[in-house]
């Protein structure tokens, strides 16, 4: 951190003697444009650019292709509503294509390709639209029936440039299948299980995952063994504002 | 613990901050949201209050009192309700018009006076017996804007966690078994532990619960009805 401030001072200081010569060459070409016929000067659109680095936290719980949104005011899900069923499919098979596919995205990104506990991946997504300013992502934690981590819907308009931001990311669960941890069922490297399915046996409303229990602490029908267990937070997420 | 009580010093403290305050604190419209986090626990009636900074329902790693015991083994919030009214709190009662069910939400107003400072709230978590979801004297912003606090459950310390269908009353074994929630418990458990050896108040350890509806050793159902923190959401904006 110190390093890091130490060079930021110093690059600062080398900017301000280039910054006055631009400046002087702006007056000198304005002070030419006074002779010919006035044109409004072109709005030059600009570009917000993130980058977001995803960390699984878990102990064995692979994160499916990570879906980043950037929209206008609104939430993708919302405890005690129910799922869309393309947030259905990211959470019940890891399926982030129709989740990405939605009509109010303003820009998108996905993770090339899963993200393994203890690893981190990084996603760029940049916009010239200056109302995309809502933040969405999601993954699924593979390893169960429809569970998955994200946030949806935060403000991010008042990030500056290079500025920061972290989140922990607790646990949601779909709603949408019964945490039956059945073989057959989970599409992680746990079972190779089916993934989506349209059929809903479970509350329909999304809420906060109660954690999977496994066929070492009670559940002998589990495929899941005492690795599979997770608790909160399940992810941190860094975006950094880039341009 | 002794809740809501006040020596003679901190009385004395108070008029004091209350006489040098008075001045530049005022009243303030809090707009309260509580979510039940969780899909497969329900929160009895929340009892939502007010109160000076002193003051506190519940602190973990203190013994919990007869009031807190009440609340936390059946539910029961007169008692919570009756010693904050007796220390001038605001108090919010039963916003959700009894149990507040999994994943829902119940809204409600609360206007504290410029010296309640501080906020708590709590309500049962079933089924568990004596596990409550709880914040412990929150201090709330002077600040106008929308704040979001997320609550644990506690685990009393009252009653051994046998995870048994049984009674809510207070020192009595077992579990309340209100309606919603009959036909999602088990039945005919032979009982998780009649042990209770941390008699204060602390972070519950979870229910184990079991995969067997109609013996094993609990009534609760371990992949419904287990959890894990947090289990609520408090959204307050302070206008």
């Amino acid at each position: 951190m110190l390093t890091f401030n130490t060079q930021k001072k110093s690059t600062k200081k080398l900017a301000k003697p280039l910054l006055i010569a631009g400046l002087l060459t702006l007056g000198l070409s304005a002070c030419n444009d006074n002779d010919n016929a006035e044109t409004p000067p072109e709005e030059v659109p600009t570009e917000y650019s993130y980058s977001l680095t995803l960390t699984n936290l878990t102990y064995a719980q692979p994160l499916s292709p990570a879906a980043v949104l950037l929209h206008g005011d609104a939430k993708m899900w919302q405890v005690g509503q129910a799922a869309s069923v393309a947030l259905e499919k990211l959470a019940e098979g890891g399926d982030n294509t129709d989740f990405i596919a939605l009509e109010n995205n303003l820009a998108t990104a996905t993770a090339e390709g899963p993200t393994l506990p203890g690893t981190s991946v990084t996603v760029n997504i940049s916009t010239m639209d200056p109302t995309a300013t809502y933040l969405t992502v999601a993954t699924m934690l593979v390893n169960t029936n429809d569970a998955f981590s994200g946030l949806t819907g935060v403000d991010i308009s008042t990030l500056t440039l290079n500025q920061e931001k972290s989140w922990r990311l607790n646990v949601y669960d779909s709603g949408t299948e019964q945490n039956n941890e059945a073989a057959g069922t989970i599409p992680g490297p746990a079972d190779g299980g089916v993934g989506y399915d349209s059929t809903r046996n479970d509350i329909d409303l999304v809420g906060y995952h109660s954690g999977v229990v496994s066929k070492d602490d009670g559940l002998p029908s589990s495929v899941l063994t005492q690795a599979h267990r997770f608790d909160n937070p399940a992810v941190k997420l860094t975006i950094t504002r880039t341009k | 613990m002794k809740v809501i009580k006040k020596s003679p010093i901190t009385s004395t403290l108070s008029v004091l901050a209350l006489a040098l305050a008075s001045s530049t604190t005022m009243a303030q419209e809090l707009s309260i949201t509580v979510t039940n986090l969780t899909q497969g626990l329900y929160f009895t009636p929340v009892i939502t209050a007010a109160h000076t900074s002193e003051n506190h329902i519940f602190m973990a790693g203190e013994m919990a009192s007869d009031e807190l015991q009440a609340m936390a083994e059946g539910g029961s919030i007169s008692g919570l309700s009756s010693i904050l009214t007796n220390a001038d709190a605001n108090i919010n009662e039963n916003p959700a018009g009894g149990l507040l069910a999994p994943a829902m939400s119940a809204s409600f107003d609360l206007t504290n006076d410029s010296t309640n400072t501080h906020l708590s709230l709590t309500a049962m978590v079933l089924p568990s017996n004596d596990g409550f979801v709880g914040l412990d004297s929150w201090k709330i912003p002077e600040e106008a804007g929308t704040y979001t606090v997320f609550l644990n459950a506690y685990d009393a310390g009252t009653e051994a966690n046998d995870e048994l269908r049984g009674s809510g009353a207070p020192g009595e074994a077992g579990m309340p078994v209100p309606p919603p929630l009959d036909p999602l418990l088990g039945m005919n458990g032979t009982g998780v532990t009649d042990m209770e050896s941390n008699d204060k108040v602390h972070i519950h350890r979870g229910s184990l619960g079991d995969s067997d509806m109609s013996a094993g050793t609990s009534d609760i159902n371990n992949s419904v009805q287990r959890w894990l923190n947090p289990v609520a959401k408090l959204t307050i904006t302070v206008k």
